[in-house]
Parts: structure tokens; C-alpha cells; sequence
């Protein structure tokens, strides 16, 4: 179990000597500064926090943090950090990652991640891009999109990062808009709350090589009617003037009006993160007009280190053997004299 | 009937080679396990290796369907599996066929006649049944109708099905081979009681096939009691009988008892080398952490991560795996944590032999990763000292913080031999580089003035924290860093680190002879099968012949150049097109080496070196 301190660090406490080498106006900014802010909340020992990034923009990461870190190779992070937690349960493990890290070059470690539910964070920052390399198509890229290596038009359908983690059996999946830092403070301070793997994506604005790929939901002008964020147990409503709000309509959710054609607030759906049935939450991932942010999903269930402790606490108290001559001498020996 | 071609004189033989050849699923590795146990506990030297398909169960009867174990025992020192054999048990036709050519001429053939059915001929590629048509007459073959006799001994046993009835007629052949070599049957009888300890009838028919084999073979005296080996000469001690990849796993087992570290294992199934998972998954009650991954490439990633928090981390693989491994092995060189990636070889390149043995992943091991990345290259050169290098390598790369490829091969991997139990307190000492506490000006790169190994600070601990990484770092903060000057200095120390492992590792002893006409170099698996050879020639009076076997790779021993100096010829035998030959032409100019290589799957056999040998000696 993680050890919980009383408050007392600042955000000071957790920013490295280096220098933050991303482009101006790049939301990595806003990110870096919400985990910042957020790692004083959350009651961890400083020393036990532990960040895990894998090649990429965003996998500049843990340099810039004063904790223990490691920027690994392209698309291994979650590997590298399973294997950290499994060390020592004990610590506060985060996989940064983005776009191409964590669903091509590392799809299979993402997945596989997912589903073994490690108590790890994972924050993918999906900018729909590969800003590294400069500009080419990611696996979150548009059918269509212009990019360095597609100047005709993407040809290769994207996906939906919430569609595929819950596929892969997410315990905790949320979304947050790249400009809203106190939004995504929040999440983080959820993850960590969470045992199990926490997935959380930013939709993060890269102002060089996709500027404006999230804009129609995170605009600030537009978000409030853009952007559904959800809160568990409360009503699905959105708007500016608060009067929009989701129905389940069929097999489909719909967009009403309150106080349009008598609907009120008892008629729209009540948002049930831990819901262990993903139907509705697979819908509420796929939604474009509003989009969903928010914990869209949390699902409490035994994590891969309470399943093998479990297992090893039963063998340890059968084993015949304390030490490794018990077994070395143990069974078919024989002397010869 | 027994047909008797030839005559073996009953005189005592120092060694025997016996081989077990039945379909898959005729129990034909029990059979050879059961027989190489009981002449271990009967004081025999062992050496064994099974030999199986790569497919689980093949077809039945079918020629690549054939399963075989093989067993040298000796009155003297064994130290390979032998090639020649004395024995030839074939369960079938097909087993038959295949071996036959390894049978010594005039030497013994048991086969089951009930298994040389017109379809079974068919099935192994027989025009005419090989016991009729006189293709067999430079051999004795003693035909036994092993499965009628099987199921006649097991008459009136209750609870039997028809299949059970049948598969027991592997003890049959074993009862009737103990007899032959003067063995008791009550290891094996004892081990079914153990093994059934739920299902009397089971304990029941194996005893009682076991027992009709032996009086099969004594009452009817239909084979002389000819051989008779006696124990042989070994150092006092307690032993086990122990595969190669059981002992890399307890090599490690014990070296994290001995260092106090947890360990960590990561990995994904592959042939042969998955039997290192197998032993270690059983191990929770140590604190063992065994992962399987996803992928080779997440079994070496979660051993990176539980080498960074601080665990005794490996990650075990064959050929394939290792290149999948290769960038993340780089990314463990270049931050410099401990590390033991074990490659059990088999042969190659891309999926290549998966069950048979090969040499030829030792320049993959050196340099199969980009930039400039050496690491410590070790091999394990008998079944039972894969125990010995699992525990150098875990030492090795605590102590000087870089990680260490431990190669051995299929060929020791499944091979089993006698081992003397080692107590962990025997065991040399392990001294890791964790940092113990937080101190003023303290840097995550700063490092041992003689070894070159860096400090090791582990997440929790207060004060210490810092960031690693792949990319270039400075050489005392250990921050990024693209300074040119900076990056060639880290490329140096990081391969002068390396190269002073030197210091910390034996010399190289040459055997037989120290200097003089020819000396043999071999490394690794090939071991037994180059000092049978040499030891041979050496007894028949060729005292100008010696034996240098390699077990450090990268770096070298330092007196290896005095020693090659010191013959007149050099044979290089390995198992691969002349890797390990490379690496010594480009560590000494002016050595004129004569290569032996062999890339068949197979290990050496004794008479293709000796021939070599004398060839040179000449």
C-alpha cells in the first residue's frame, strides 16, 4: 500500500532544474503545471512517485519533474512501469505516453496494461499527430487529415482511444479538454485515488502540426456547449444556460432540450461510472456533438498485485521451503562418499 | 523371438549410451528419466538429453512424430550424452528408422514386434518389415511382443482402460533394460507410488509391467546378463540429478537469497528456454516475482522497471526473443542497471530449429543492438554449471552495474547430468551498488573508481531522486546532454567499464596440456563433447594436445593471448559458421586458426573431433 502523508508539499517542490524544452503554446505546458499542482493533494511521499514515458513529445515528461523518472523507449513505457509497481507496490507509478506511443508503436503494451489492471496512471496525450518526428499521421489521425505523410488525405481509419480501452477492459477511463487545468488536476488526483489503472486522455492541442484539432469541443467561447463533463451520479446536462442534456433513445443517445416538449430534469439519464456493463459508457465515448469529458468510467476490481498477493500469502504459509538449500536438498539426492 | 546376430562378450564396460525412441505419447522421456535416476543413485556418472518434436503431439507412428531419450551412464567421468549408441529401445517402426544409424554395429536392438504392424511400416516408410527382410543383420535384435506381454501381465488388474494397459508397456521396456544392466526397479517403483499416490490401479499395472519386464529379460534368460557398470569415481558430496535450465533457476534463486534481493523475473514463452518460467513460477514462497508478459519485448521492459525499483531482474529468452529484446537491452546498458538477459540458443537464423541446439546467437549477443553498446557476455558450458554462471551473471552485473547476456544452449538446457549440491553459504559473496542513504552532492552517474559501476538509487528513497534515460547524459548529473565531447568520454567509460570486468573474472586455464602442437578452443554448450575428444586423444598419448573452453566472452580472459600463444596450431570448433572465431581474430592479430564448425542442430560427435584432431596433430 502507498503511504499517505499529511500535505506538505508546494508545486515548487515537484518541478525539476531542467529546462522545459516544449513549443510555446504547447497544452504539455498546461499538463505539466495540473500535475504539479496535483501531487501535493494527493498525499504521496514525494519519493515514491515515479514517472515512466516512452519516446515522444509528451514523453519529455518526467524530466521536468523532481521525482524518480524514466524516459524509456518508444511505445514500452507501460511495460517498464508494470514492472516497477510489481517491484515495489509501495510507490506511485505514471505512464506518460501519447498518441503514437501508447496505441501504435506500444498498442500491444497499452492493451495488455488495461487488462491486467496494475495499480499504474497512465495519461495519454492524444494531439491526433506525431509532433516529434514532425507532422506525420497517428493512429488517431482523421480519414482525410493532410499531415507530412499523408498530403493527399489519411487514408487509414482512426481510433477512438475510449472505445479501445474500454474494449480492452479500462477500470477507470477519463477525458479532459488540453486547456483545463483545473479539470485535469482533479483527474489526476482521481487516478491516483483509484486502485488499478487509471487511463486518462488529453485532448491536447498541438500548436505546430495539428493547431486547432480539438478546438470544435475545447474552445473556450464554445466548450460549455460542446463539452459534456460528467460527474457520477448526477444528471447528464450540458449548455451554457445548463438546458441540454442526454436521453436514451433506442440504442442511440440523443441531445434534448429541458422544458422543450415536456422533458425535465427527471427524464435525463444519471451518469453511473462504476456500472460494470460498459454499453453505456462505449456510447458515451463515441458521442461527437456534445463530447463526453470527465471520469466516464471507474470500476472498482481486484488489482493484479492483490490477485498475486493473495496467491503468494497461501503459498507462503504451505511452503516446505524456507530457504534455497531446503530445496537444493530436498527429494532425490543422493551421496557419494 | 530373439534373433541373436552378433555377439556381445560379457565383459564389464566403463561407459554405456542407451537411447529410448517411441512415438510422442509413448512415455519414452519417463522411460530415459527413470533409468538415468536409478543409475545415478547407483553411483553411475549421468549425462543425458531428450530429444523430441517440436510438435506436441504428431501423428502417430509418423517419422517426425518420433520422441527419444538418450542416457550415457559410466563407471568413469561422463561429460556428454554420448553419440554411439550400445542400446537401441524402438517402441515402433518409425523410431527405428530414425535411430538406426546411430546404433554401433553389432550392438543391441530392443523393439516392440507388436508395434511393426503393416500400417506402422507404412506410417515410418518401409517397403519390407526391416525384422524379416535381414537389414538388421549387423545388429542383435532381441524381438519381444512387448505390448501382448503387457497386457497379459496386466490381466485381472481392476479399473484399467484399454489405453492405460497399452501406454504401460514403456515399463516393460524399462524392466527388461534394468535387468540387463544389473539395476534394482525399486527407485521407479517407489516413484510411482509417489507420482500415483491417488490412483492404486495405475501404481498397480506400472509396477507390475516394470516387474514383468525384468523377469522377462532374467527368467527366460533369453539375454545375458552382460554388462555390468560400476559406480563411478566423483567427489564426496551430496548430488541431484539436474537439467540445465532447473539450474540457471536456482542459480538465480540463490543468488537473490545470497545478495538479499528480490527477484524479478519477466518473460515470454519460447523454446527451449521456457522451463526457466516453469521453475521460477513455482518459487512465490521465496518472494520470486515471476511476469509472464505479452511480448519478449515486455518481459525485458518489466525486468527494466524492477531493476530500476530496485529487484534482481532477468529476463530469459532464445534466439528470436533476443532480437526482439535488443533495443530495450540497450536501454538497460545505456541508463547502466543490472540486468541478466539468459539466451538459451537453439538453432537459427528466424525460426530456425526451435528444439535443436546451436551456437549461433554469440555475435547477436555482442552487438545485436544499435549504437555502441557492449555489455557482459558470459556462457554456460555443462547442465550442471548453468547453476554456477545464472549465479555469476546475477553477481556480475550487481556488482558492476551493466547487464550480462548468459548464454547457454538446447543442448545443456535439456541435458541433464549429476550435480553437487551447492549450499548458498558456499556461494562467493554478492555486494550490490544501492544507495543507502541521501548525501550532499551526491549524482546518479558518480561511480566506483575501480570498477567504473554507478551508484544505484532506488525510488523511496528520500533525497535521491533523478531521471534516467535513453538519451545521452552528462557524465556526472546525468542530465540530457548533447555536448560532442560529453557523449564520446560515456561511450568510453561505458565500454572501459566492460572491459575491467577483466580484473574480476578467472583466468583462463588451459586443460591436458599447457602449451605444445594443437590446442582446441571451444565456449559454451560444446564443452563435454570437446573434452571427451581431447581427453581421448591425451589418454591414447598425445600429450601435445590441450583444451581452452571459454565461458567469459565479453570481456575476455586476460591471459587468453598468453595462452593461445603458447601452441603451435589453434582448432576453433563451434557450433555455428565461426562466430566465437571472429571475435578472437579481432581481439589478436597474427593468430592462425583453423576452424571447425558444425551447423546441423546437433551437438559434436566424438569421432568427427578426434579425427580432426589427429588430422592436425600430424
Amino acid at each position: 500500500m502507498e503511504t499517505t502523508v499529511e500535505k506538505k508539499y508546494t508545486f515548487k517542490d515537484f518541478a525539476s532544474d531542467q529546462e522545459v524544452r516544449w513549443c510555446p503554446g504547447c497544452d504539455d505546458y498546461v499538463i505539466l503545471r495540473a500535475m504539479q499542482k496535483a501531487l501535493p493533494e494527493m498525499g504521496v511521499r514525494k519519493e515514491d512517485v515515479v514517472f515512466i514515458s516512452g519516446i515522444g513529445c509528451s514523453s519529455r515528461f518526467p524530466y521536468y519533474m523532481d521525482t524518480y523518472g524514466m524516459h524509456s523507449i518508444h511505445g514500452r513505457a507501460p511495460g517498464i512501469a508494470s514492472g516497477v509497481k510489481l517491484a515495489n507496490p509501495d510507490l506511485s507509478v505514471w505512464v506518460i505516453t501519447g498518441d503514437g506511443d501508447a496505441m501504435a508503436i506500444g498498442g500491444n503494451h497499452f492493451i495488455h496494461a488495461l487488462r491486467r489492471n496494475i495499480d499504474l496512471n497512465i495519461i495519454l496525450f492524444n494531439n491526433e499527430i506525431y509532433g516529434l518526428t514532425k507532422g506525420q499521421f497517428s493512429p488517431t489521425s482523421l480519414v482525410g487529415q493532410k499531415t507530412k505523410s499523408s498530403p493527399y488525405g489519411n487514408t487509414q481509419p482512426p481510433f477512438s482511444a475510449g472505445e479501445l480501452a474500454l474494449g480492452a477492459q479500462a477500470r477507470f477511463f477519463a477525458r479532459v479538454g488540453g486547456n483545463s487545468p483545473k479539470e485535469m488536476a482533479q483527474l489526476f488526483i482521481e487516478a491516483e485515488g483509484f486502485k488499478g489503472t487509471s487511463l486518462i486522455e488529453v485532448l491536447q492541442n498541438c500548436v505546430i502540426f495539428n493547431d486547432g484539432c480539438f478546438s470544435q469541443y475545447t474552445d473556450k467561447k464554445i466548450r460549455a456547449d460542446q463539452q459534456l463533463f460528467l460527474e457520477h451520479g448526477k444528471p447528464m446536462i450540458f449548455g451554457k444556460e445548463r438546458d441540454q442534456g442526454l436521453v436514451l433513445n433506442g440504442l442511440q443517445l440523443e441531445v434534448v432540450t429541458l422544458g422543450e416538449n415536456g422533458v425535465s430534469e427527471a427524464d435525463i439519464l444519471v451518469h453511473d461510472a462504476t456500472e460494470k456493463d460498459p454499453t453505456l459508457h462505449q456510447m458515451l465515448v463515441r458521442l461527437k456533438a456534445p463530447i463526453v469529458t470527465g471520469i466516464i468510467r471507474r470500476c472498482e476490481d481486484l488489482t493484479l498485485e492483490e490477485r498475486d498477493d493473495e496467491l503468494t500469502v497461501k503459498i507462503k504459509a504451505n511452503a516446505t521451503f524456507k530457504q534455497t538449500d531446503d530445496l537444493f536438498f530436498a527429494g532425490e539426492t543422493y551421496e557419494v562418499h | 523371438m530373439i534373433a541373436t546376430k552378433t555377439k556381445d562378450s560379457p565383459k564389464a564396460l566403463e561407459t554405456v549410451v542407451i537411447r529410448f525412441v517411441g512415438d510422442s505419447g509413448d512415455g519414452m522421456q519417463l522411460t530415459g528419466t527413470q533409468f538415468s535416476g536409478t543409475s545415478a543413485l547407483f553411483g553411475n556418472d549421468i549425462a543425458t538429453f531428450p530429444n523430441y518434436p517440436s510438435e506436441i503431439r504428431a501423428p502417430q507412428g509418423s517419422l517426425y512424430g518420433v520422441s527419444g531419450f538418450q542416457v550415457h551412464i559410466g563407471s568413469v567421468e561422463i561429460s556428454t550424452p554420448g553419440d554411439d549408441l550400445d542400446l537401441l529401445v524402438a517402441m515402433n517402426p518409425a523410431g527405428l528408422k530414425t535411430n538406426l544409424q546411430a546404433l554401433k554395429p553389432g550392438h543391441t536392438i530392443i523393439v516392440d514386434t507388436d508395434a511393426f504392424t503393416k500400417k506402422n511400416l507404412e506410417k515410418a516408410q518401409y517397403e519390407r518389415n526391416p525384422l524379416e527382410d535381414n537389414s538388421l543383420e549387423n545388429y542383435r535384435v532381441i524381438e519381444v511382443a512387448m505390448t501382448s506381454l503387457t497386457k497379459g501381465a496386466l490381466k485381472g488388474v481392476e479399473g484399467l482402460d484399454n489405453k492405460s494397459i497399452t501406454r504401460s508397456k514403456n515399463m516393460f521396456a524399462l524392466g527388461m533394460v534394468y535387468w540387463m544392466y544389473d539395476r534394482s526397479t525399486e527407485h521407479t517403483i517407489s516413484f510411482f507410488n509417489k507420482k500415483f499416490k491417488n490412483k492404486p490401479a495405475i501404481i498397480e499395472a506400472n509396477t507390475r509391467v516394470l516387474n514383468a519386464g525384468y523377469n522377462y529379460a532374467n527368467t527366460l534368460e533369453l539375454i545375458p546378463n552382460a554388462y555390468s557398470i560400476s559406480p563411478a569415481k566423483m567427489a564426496p558430496g551430496t548430488y541431484r540429478i539436474i537439467m540445465g535450465n532447473t539450474a540457471t533457476a536456482w542459480g538465480f534463486l540463490a543468488a537473490a537469497e545470497k545478495s538479499g534481493m528480490e527477484l524479478f523475473l519477466g518473460s515470454y514463452p519460447i523454446t527451449p528456454a521456457t522451463d526457466i518460467l516453469h521453475e521460477l513460477v513455482k518459487h512465490k514462497h521465496f518472494g520470486v516475482k515471476a511476469f509472464q508478459a505479452e511480448d519478449e519485448i515486455a518481459g525485458i521492459s518489466s525486468a527494466i522497471g524492477a531493476a530500476f525499483a530496485g529487484n534482481l531482474a532477468i529476463t530469459t529468452t532464445s534466439g528470436p526473443g533476443l532480437a526482439l529484446k535488443g533495443e530495450a537491452l540497450g536501454l538497460a546498458m545505456m541508463i547502466e542497471l543490472p540486468l541478466v538477459v539468459v539466451n538459451v540458443q537453439r538453432g537459427g537464423p528466424s525460426t530456425g530449429l526451435p528444439t535443436k541446439t546451436e551456437q549461433s546467437d554469440l555475435l547477436q549477443a555482442l552487438y545485436g543492438r544499435n549504437g555502441e553498446s557492449p555489455v557482459i557476455v558470459i556462457a554456460a558450458s555443462t547442465p550442471a554449471n548453468c547453476f554456477d554462471f545464472a549465479y555469476m551473471a546475477a553477481k556480475l552485473t550487481l556488482e558492476h552495474m551493466t547487464p550480462v547476456v548468459l548464454l547457454t544452449d538446447g543442448y545443456i538446457a535439456n541435458g541433464s547430468a549429476p550435480w553437487k549440491i551447492q549450499s548458498v553459504s558456499e556461494m562467493p559473496s554478492i555486494e550490490n551498488r544501492l544507495v543507502k542513504e541521501a548525501r550532499e552532492g551526491w549524482h546518479p552517474y558518480d561511480r566506483d573508481k575501480d570498477t567504473l559501476a554507478r551508484n544505484w538509487a532506488i525510488p523511496g528513497m528520500e533525497g535521491l531522486s533523478h531521471r534516467v534515460g535513453g538519451l545521452e547524459k552528462d557524465r556526472i548529473s546525468g542530465n540530457v546532454s548533447y555536448m560532442p565531447e560529453n557523449h564520446e568520454y560515456m561511450t568510453k567509460i561505458r565500454a572501459e567499464k566492460i572491459q575491467r570486468v577483466q580484473h574480476y573474472i578467472p583466468e583462463l586455464t588451459p586443460e591436458f596440456a599447457d602449451s605444445g602442437a594443437l590446442l582446441v578452443v571451444g565456449w559454451g554448450g560444446t564443452y563435454g563433447s570437446l573434452y571427451s575428444a581431447v581427453k581421448e586423444l591425451h589418454d591414447q598419448g598425445n600429450h601435445e594436445i590441450g583444451l581452452a573452453h571459454f565461458n567469459y566472452i565479453n570481456p575476455l580472459p586476460k591471459n587468453t593471448a598468453a595462452v593461445l600463444g603458447r601452441f603451435k596450431k589453434i582448432l576453433v570448433c563451434e557450433l555455428n559458421n565461426g562466430q566465437f572465431a571472429k571475435v578472437l581474430k579481432m581481439n589478436f592479430t597474427n593468430l592462425d586458426l583453423v576452424q571447425f564448425n558444425k551447423v546441423q542442430g546437433l551437438p559434436f560427435g566424438n569421432l568427427e573431433l578426434t579425427e580432426k584432431c589427429q588430422q592436425l596433430l600430424q
